[in-house]
């Protein structure tokens, strides 16, 4: 098997090759600019992942909303189910950027944490 | 039980309204549109013409060069940016040179002031970056350019001020003549008032039809424009327009008065209510408007738009003859003002005169005056215009005059906070645009729209989705919130 | 008070610059910024891919601005929220700013150098003529990222997108998530306008069809917008007839490109120059006008904040040198683009200001695949960069070492796109 793929995890884009011989998941990967080049591309063959950036409501601060991401990349598959869990939160100010607003999302182990700081006002 | 209802408050039906307030009289004005001035006098050239091409025997020739004349004192009045910039027909060969001449005649019977046929070198030291090929033209130094936002928004406020009853989203539907009154159908209310007048612009055919037997209609021919940024504005000096010809006056190029460059109008027949631009149109405003100026920076327009004439059809319904119809109809107590195109914004000063002292006052007889008459708007503040000193004091009476809310044309928060808070006061976020430039500039209202929907949701004490652009519901700007309302406090 | 640095804007570009300048010896370092806080059109971006290059994390725009606003205080740097600056003129050793704000109303501040941070704003409908109806619901892709993220509106629940510009992709992306419907994004040219990796995670995961060579011809609905008719262009760019189509939708996006905001820029009587839209600028990006400085996307369209922050850092080590009097001012190169390359920035380099090397940042012209990028001076090849890939949409950044360039006389650097020499 053979595979062309885009690295997105940093804005180079490096145009990856993925080959496997045997078909057994010994995966080579060839047309890396750094190491995180394979990991990406065997993770996105395995069990693709990716971070949401989305927003929760949030009372008593400047803005109506603030922004949140998952802590760590999250299945593709489950992007929707977690959008409807997000979009339940409602927090109030003051928020730190860090601070975990959904606990163990969906159950999979990851965080959902705020990305900005909002006083209260 | 109203003494007058004005149908229609474009520029015609505003001013007729406080012309009349000048009397005691109960007068409602009526518009279908969410904001006063939001069809035709909208979008047109803005150009206040000297007078000179219409010929003397009709209404146009009679009252053009007379509403120019008025233009100083009531924009001085009126508050409103008016310019007497001057303007040039330009002649590219002899046989244009003679149109020329006879429009410099024709102006002299109209009693246009200070013609005068330039020869080239005039031309040029006058408009440098006009066309080398250009080998005379024609000086009306009368002629200007106005912002015919401001002003219809400012006539309205001050026919407001002085006592008129302004009603918008009042679309009329039906009119019925009972004994010696009509009975008006809007949608929420049915008004009645003993004299009507026909202001309703290009729909005026139809207004009448609902209570007489048509005599005239109306035919809508697009105008196509370009606008380009304020770095292109000085490019011309006066209004530029090409020789006319058997299709009218042609593609003008004009500076106008906020600075930035206008060019067209084409005219092709459309439906009614057919406002959109179309691709071949302005590539064909584009190709005759180098023909005059060929320094056009095509790349610094800003915004395209496009208007409806409302222009009578002369052919079937000869009394019209293509002239303004200003009189009252065979419907006794039923004044139409109708197929008022092109010059009618110029015109209008003079028009709204005689309309008052010569249709309405011989109708209603022991017309007595209103003596609170006042024909000043209170003055409006642009910040942008204000000296050091000045920009100082003001932030200091009323802080809101510190936030710049548009970016491009330097509009404050003060500035939008008062037309909102103004007599026909604005609502939307076009009609804000109209009032006070935020949203005219260079990025179209990018930055400045999504802060003037902030402003107007709190003034008007409703929520973001609730603001439109332009007409009601249809116009809606934000669809609701994300996270499906969840907000409550 | 007489400023040694004041600072228009406080992006990052903005932040970075005062942090440098104040830790490179100005003393009184003064930002002024025109919202409501400090970060500028980060505070937007909510999306992740910021700060891999300068932190080795990828970071969310907040998260970004955040770890410059900590710098900047921490250095105690003072700025000016609500605060517009209006106009800056120069009276020789002296630059006077005009801001004004609510609490101090019309004000004028006096500056030794004066770093220009002001960023960019972004193309409208307008400029670039659609036919049709003038409808709301049309947006620039910014106005609609501001309306979602911060203020949490929707404009609409079905969509097009027209140009393929980054935010334009990054918006796809998240109106789908917000429950919209994205029908396609379709872009003029014939290749994307944004980065590979935001097609990949903003289009393709989401099965949002990218249309390559089309643009939007008519716009229809005269209130609020309906649809859009989109038609095939060829190599010319002319629409090819018989291809067009309709497709519905209630809400137009517009991502066809960003300029750089330089009234004050221009009114000050700062050359510019065309081709970046921004200020001619030295290494340590000084501008024509002594003085006064410019970094980040004022100067130049820049797609990664990475390489807004290096930038902002020779601005404000240039400010501070200012300052101190050691900027040497004898230009020693100018840069050309040649075949290729559309702009070059710096436009001059000043050899004794230089540390140890010159990035010169540019942009292609078109597509390249297995390409280089020479540097020439006169007809000498002084350095190469070897690229797999050049892609319009993606900035090139090409360093050169001092000693290097040290070996040629003062001229002319022309940067051109060659077939690699095997
Ligand atoms: C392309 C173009 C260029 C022009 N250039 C110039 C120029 O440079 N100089 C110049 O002097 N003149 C110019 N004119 C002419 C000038 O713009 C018009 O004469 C003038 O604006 C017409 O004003 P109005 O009040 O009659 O019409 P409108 O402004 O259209 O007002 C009519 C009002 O009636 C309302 N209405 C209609 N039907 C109903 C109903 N049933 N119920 C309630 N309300 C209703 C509408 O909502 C509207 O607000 C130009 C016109 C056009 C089209
Ligand atoms: C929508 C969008 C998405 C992006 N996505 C990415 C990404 O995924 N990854 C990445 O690395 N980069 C991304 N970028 C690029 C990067 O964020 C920008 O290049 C960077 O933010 C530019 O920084 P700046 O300081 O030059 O400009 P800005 O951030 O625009 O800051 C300019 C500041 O100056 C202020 N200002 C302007 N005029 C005045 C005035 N007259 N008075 C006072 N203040 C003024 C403004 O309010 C603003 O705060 C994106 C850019 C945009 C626009
Ligand atoms: S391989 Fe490394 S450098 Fe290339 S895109 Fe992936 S993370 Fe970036």
């Amino acid at each position: 098997m053979i595979k062309e793929l885009t690295c997105i995890t940093c804005p180079m884009g490096c145009q990856l090759t993925v080959v496997d011989k045997n078909d057994d998941g010994n995966f080579e990967v060839t047309g890396n600019t750094c190491k995180r080049g394979p990991k990406y591309a065997i993770n996105e063959l395995t069990n693709p992942t990716r971070v949401i950036p989305t927003t929760v409501v949030v009372r008593n601060a400047m803005l109506p909303r603030l922004p949140v991401k998952t802590a760590e990349p999250i299945p593709k598959g489950k992007i929707f189910d977690a959008m409807k869990v997000i979009n339940q939160v409602v927090v109030d100010a003051p928020i730190k950027s860090g601070d975990i607003i959904i606990e163990n999302l969906l159950g999979l182990g990851i965080n959902v944490v705020s990305t900005k700081t909002m006083a209260k006002c | 039980m109203y003494d007058i209802a004005i149908i229609g408050a474009g520029i015609a039906g505003s001013y007729i309204a406080r012309e009349l307030s000048r009397y005691k009289l109960d007068i409602v004005l009526l518009d279908g549109e969410n904001d006063v001035g939001n069809q035709i006098t909208m979008a047109n050239s803005a150009i206040v013409h000297a007078g000179f091409d219409a010929p003397s025997y009709k209404l146009k020739g009679k009252f053009n060069a007379a509403g120019n004349i008025m233009y100083g004192k009531i924009c001085d009045d009126l508050d409103v940016p008016f310019k007497r910039c001057g303007s040039l027909v330009v002649a590219h060969d002899e046989f244009e040179m003679a149109t020329i001449h006879d429009l410099y005649k024709n102006g002299l019977k109209n009693g246009v002031p200070g013609l005068k046929i330039l020869f080239k070198d005039e031309v040029h030291a006058m408009e440098p970056n006009l066309s080398e090929d250009i080998c005379g033209a024609l000086y009306a130094p009368t002629a200007g350019i106005v912002s015919p936002f401001e002003l219809c928004a400012h006539v309205a406020e001050n026919a407001v001020d002085n006592g008129v009853t302004l009603k918008l989203n009042h679309m009329v539907t039906a009119i019925n003549k009972v004994d010696d009154y009509f009975s008006i159908t809007t949608a929420d209310e049915n008004i009645d008032a003993k004299l009507v007048i026909n202001a309703a612009g290009l729909y005026a055919d139809d207004v009448y039809e609902m209570v007489g037997e048509p005599y005239f209609k109306l035919l809508a021919r697009k105008g196509n424009y370009f606008i380009f940024d304020k770095d292109a504005g000085s490019l011309v000096n006066s209004v530029i327009f090409p020789c006319p010809s058997k299709n009218g006056k042609g593609i003008l190029v004009s500076p106008t008065v906020h600075g930035n460059l206008l060019i067209g109008p084409d005219a092709s027949p459309v439906d009614k209510g057919d406002v959109s631009t179309t691709g071949e149109q302005l590539d064909y405003i584009k190709a005759n408007a180098l023909k005059n100026c060929p320094a056009l920076p095509f790349k610094k327009i800003i915004r395209s738009y496009a208007g409806l004439r409302n222009t009578p059809v002369a052919d079937t319904f000869t009394t019209t003859d293509g002239d303004f119809i200003l009189e009252e109809s065979p419907v006794k107590g039923f004044i139409n003002v109708a197929g008022y195109e092109s010059p009618g914004l110029t015109s209008i000063p003079a028009v709204a005169h005689y309309v008052v002292e010569e249709i309405v006052k011989p109708l209603i007889p022991n017309i007595e005056s209103n003596p609170n008459f006042d024909p000043k708007v209170r003055p409006h503040l642009r910040f942008e215009e204000l000296s050091d000193e000045e920009r100082a004091d003001i932030i200091k009476k009323d802080p809101k005059y510190g936030k710049v809310i548009c970016r491009c044309e330097t509009i404050t928060e003060g500035e939008i906070l008062d037309v909102i808070h103004r007599n026909a006061g604005a609502r939307t976020v076009k009609s804000v645009k109209k009032r006070c430039r935020a949203g005219m500039g260079r990025c179209q209202g990018g930055f400045c729209s999504p802060r003037v929907v902030e402003i107007l949701a709190r003034e008007l004490n409703c929520s973001l989705d609730e603001i439109m652009y332009d007409q009601q519901d249809s116009t809606y700007i934000l669809a609701g919130q994300t996270k499906s309302a969840k907000e409550e406090a | 008070m007489i400023y040694d640095v004041v600072i228009l804007g406080g992006g990052p570009a903005g932040l970075s610059a005062a942090v440098e300048a104040k830790k490179d010896g100005a003393e009184n370092v003064l930002i002024l910024e025109r919202d409501r806080e400090l970060g500028g059109i980060l505070n937007q971006c909510i999306h992740n891919g910021f700060g891999l290059h300068t932190f080795n994390e990828e970071l969310t725009g907040p998260e970004y601005a955040e770890r410059y606003i900590h710098q900047v205080t921490d250095l105690g740097i003072p700025y000016l929220l609500n605060t517009m600056v209006l106009d800056l003129t120069d009276n020789g050793d002296l630059k006077t700013i005009h801001v004004i704000n609510e609490e101090d109303g019309y004000t004028v501040i006096q500056s030794k150098a004066v770093i220009l941070t002001m960023g960019c704003r972004e193309r409208t409908s307008g400029a670039i003529g659609i036919p049709g109806y003038r409808p709301s619901g049309v947006f620039t892709a910014g106005t609609v990222q501001r309306y979602i993220n911060m203020e949490g509106y929707m404009p609409g629940k079905e969509v097009v997108i027209l140009g393929s510009g980054d935010i334009g992709l990054i918006m796809a992306r998240r109106m789908t998530l917000e429950g919209a419907h994205v029908n396609a994004v379709c872009e003029l040219m014939p290749y994307s306008n944004g980065l590979v990796r935001n097609i990949v995670q903003c289009l393709d995961d989401y099965d949002i069809p990218l249309k390559l060579s089309h643009t939007i011809t008519f716009i229809h609905g005269k209130d609020r917008i309906e649809g859009v008719s989109v038609s095939q262009v060829d190599e010319k760019m002319k629409v090819i007839p018989g291809t067009e189509e309709y497709i519905p939708c209630d809400t137009l996006l517009l991502s066809v490109g960003l300029i750089p905001e330089n009234e004050i820029t221009r009114n000050a009587g700062v050359e510019m120059d065309d081709r970046t839209n921004g200020s001619v600028v030295g290494e340590l990006r000084q501008t024509s006008i002594p003085g006064v400085f410019a970094c980040g996307n004022v100067v130049h369209v820049h797609d990664l904040v990475d390489f807004v922050s290096e930038e902002a850092v020779l601005a404000g080590k240039g400010a501070a040198k200012y300052v101190k009097g050691t900027l040497d001012t004898n230009v020693t190169f100018t840069t050309v683009n040649g075949n290729g390359i559309s702009y070059v920035v710096p436009q001059q380099v000043a050899m004794k200001n230089v540390e140890e090397n010159v990035t010169f940042y540019m942009r292609v012209r078109q597509v390249f695949k297995d390409r280089v990028v020479n540097a020439y001076i006169g007809d000498q090849l002084v350095a190469t960069k070897k690229e797999k890939k050049l892609l319009p949409a993606e900035m090139v950044n090409f360093k050169i070492a001092k000693e290097l360039l040290a070996q040629y006389p003062a001229g002319e650097i022309r940067f051109v796109v060659e077939e690699a020499k095997k």
